[in-house]
């Protein structure tokens, strides 16, 4: 069976969920050979990706890669795109993972797909576009398909994989050292799930009022093991952080569940998480566009609801 | 310093944006083509380097006749000329497509830097900007929300999942922005009424030097294969909160098996 590489995300030496959703998908295509890129390769982490088929573990540890921005990934990826022939390239459709896709596209002389929430026989892709709103199906015609999966868009399903390990050294050119990674700078992380990741996204809007009731919003993310996202209107005011927006210039969620408050649904913000399975929707206004998609709504004060269901969820735990 | 600023004309997200039925392409007609609103983020960041550092700010945009407008936005706001890259020919480009144009062009008019948006909102990509580094060879400086130029040296702070990045290069470089790392300048009436004036050189194929083999819709890399309107969602359950809206919210919760 031919081998598909996939870019594995890690954050301190774990491997993150998309990877397990992509080597879900990568199994049902061809023998999935995961490429760890930067420092924290264990047997833990190799363990891991056994766990969810990786018949294969290409590793390139160095700490260059991480150094410089995204080009060492793509000069990585192109190098074993040249060596091994794969018969597909699959990378994390978050910014970053797109910016290598496209990278490596150019450099093998490849067609890339991006946002892709489905892949068949033959790498034909299936894509959600205009916020939800067309369904397409698309192809690569030239090269070895470079796919971005959205987060999320496969269920993981573990299954032994051999995870062959291979170090590979990749040699960097000068452009790859061209744009220096010189700080890193963390801020308010916690404990919850990445926004583009996470399987429940709580989010807030104008209706929240303030930057000081977000909390009630992040009680709710915290009961449910949730990220918290906001509307523009609610970044706006300053509020919550920009990176948290949800919508069409903000990140697109395709959560499990999606649950907005005080938000109204206007177009914008709906292109951002109409792809999400199941959404709940609590709004003061009968009217609000958002009751459309919503799975289960509740026309009410938010400052009543959201307390009252993150208290039930607590007492059923 | 030379600043070429990437603006791209869309579909307004408010009207309802199409496929066209015979090549499979964005239907352009059937919506009102507006400026990509990132792009104005990236138009206003060139404005205040220019202002801080002189200069000139020259608007870049690949499209049909009609793109002329955006065009004339971005003058407006205060960018000193234009050049519209248009072709037939041009028409189904792929994102490689139109970064290989794209490329050629600036090649052709030279920078030292280039500032597009971090993404567009119909096509919704993001790879424009990083296609564009690996295509002229020069440093990636993208996902910006802080841009700082001394002399030859440019930093950037680069929005991440965790914070941000701060990023070190030498100019010539390419930028691209996110939202909200400046707030857009509304045209003034001096400006509208000025842009009228300014120059916009149309380039096509052969202006450009862009090879007809690599663009269009037999260039691209990859094909629309089919499209469909997306199923509506099936209608839901709405309750009005009578005290136990909390409640009943966890219920449906459990019958999902979400807790
Ligand atoms: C080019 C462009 C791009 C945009 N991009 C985005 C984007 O990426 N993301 C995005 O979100 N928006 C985006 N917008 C903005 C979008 O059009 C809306 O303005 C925005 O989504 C509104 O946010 P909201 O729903 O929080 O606020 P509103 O529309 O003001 O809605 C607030 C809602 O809260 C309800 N409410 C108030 N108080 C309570 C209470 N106590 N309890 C319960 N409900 C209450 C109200 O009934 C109302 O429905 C964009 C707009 C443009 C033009
Ligand atoms: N046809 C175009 N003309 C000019 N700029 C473009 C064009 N297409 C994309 N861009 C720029 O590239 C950015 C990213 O676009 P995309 O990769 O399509 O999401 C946009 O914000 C624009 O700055």
């Amino acid at each position: 069976m031919s081998e598909i590489l996939v870019l594995v995300e890690h954050v301190d030496g774990e491997v993150k969920k998309v990877t397990l959703e992509l080597l879900t998908l990568a199994r049902s295509l061809g023998a999935p050979a995961a490429v760890w890129a930067g420092p924290g390769y264990s047997e833990t982490a190799r363990a891991r990706l056994a766990e969810y088929g990786a018949e294969k573990v290409y590793v390139a540890g160095d700490q260059e890669i991480v150094d410089y921005v995204v080009v060492p990934k793509a000069e990585l990826l192109a190098q074993l795109v040249a060596g091994k022939s794969p018969a597909a390239v699959l990378v994390a459709a978050t910014a970053e993972g797109k910016e290598i896709a496209g990278r490596l596209a150019v450099k093998t002389d490849s067609g890339v797909l991006t946002d892709v929430v489905g892949l068949g026989a033959g790498f034909v892709a299936d894509q959600s576009i205009f916020g939800g709103g067309v369904n397409v199906r698309s192809r690569v015609t030239k090269g070895t398909p470079i796919v971005a999966v959205r987060p999320n868009s496969t269920a993981p399903q573990a299954a032994a994989g051999a995870a062959e390990e291979e170090q590979v050294s990749v040699t960097l050119s000068d452009a790859a050292r061209a744009a220096r990674v010189v700080e890193r700078v963390k801020q308010e992380k916690g404990a919850r799930p990445e926004l583009t990741e996470a399987a429940i996204v709580v989010s807030g809007g104008r209706g929240v009022g303030s930057a000081e009731n977000f909390a009630i919003i992040e009680k709710l993310a915290d009961s449910l093991g949730a990220a918290v996202g906001a509307s523009r209107a609610a970044t706006d005011a300053g509020w919550y952080p920009h990176q948290f927006q949800v919508g069409q210039t903000g990140k697109t969620v395709s959560p499990q569940l999606y649950i907005a408050t005080g938000i109204s649904g206007a177009i914008q913000h709906r292109a951002g998480m109409q792809t999400a399975k199941t959404i709940i929707a609590i709004n003061k206004d009968s009217e609000a566009p958002i009751f459309e998609l919503a799975d289960f709504g509740v026309v009410g004060d938010l400052f009543q609801v959201v307390p009252q269901l993150t208290e039930e969820i607590e007492k059923r735990k | 310093m030379n600043i070429v600023v990437c603006v791209k004309q869309v579909p307004d997200t408010a009207t309802e944006r199409k496929l066209r039925s015979d090549d499979k392409t964005l239907d352009r007609e059937a919506a009102d083509g507006v400026v990509n609103e990132l792009d104005e983020y990236a138009v206003e960041e060139a404005l205040r380097l220019k202002e801080a550092h002189g200069g000139e700010v020259t608007v870049l945009t690949m499209g049909p006749d009609k793109a002329a407008d955006t065009i004339r936005k971005a003058l407006a706001m205060g960018a000193d000329k234009a050049v519209h890259v248009t072709d037939e020919a041009l028409h189904g480009s792929d994102a490689l497509s139109t970064s290989y144009a794209m490329a050629q062009t600036l090649k052709k008019i030279g920078f030292d830097l280039v500032i597009l948006g971090s993404e567009s909102t119909d096509a919704r990509t993001g790879v424009l900007a990083a296609m564009l580094a690996e295509r002229l060879g020069v440093p990636q400086l993208t996902l910006a929300n802080k841009v700082d130029v001394a002399g030859s040296s440019i930093t950037i702070q680069r929005v991440t999942d965790y914070g941000f990045d701060r990023v070190e290069a030498t100019l010539p470089a390419v930028v691209s922005v996110v939202e909200k790392i400046n707030e857009p300048r509304y045209p003034s009436f001096k400006g509208i009424m000025a842009a009228k004036k300014k120059p916009v050189a149309k380039f096509g194929l052969a202006e450009a030097e862009i090879a007809a083999d690599q663009v269009g819709l037999g260039g691209a890399w990859s094909e629309v294969a089919e499209f469909a309107a997306a199923p509506p969602r099936a209608a839901g359950t709405v309750v009005k909160d009578e005290g136990d809206g909390g409640a009943k919210t966890a219920e449906f919760l459990a019958a999902k098996k979400f807790i």
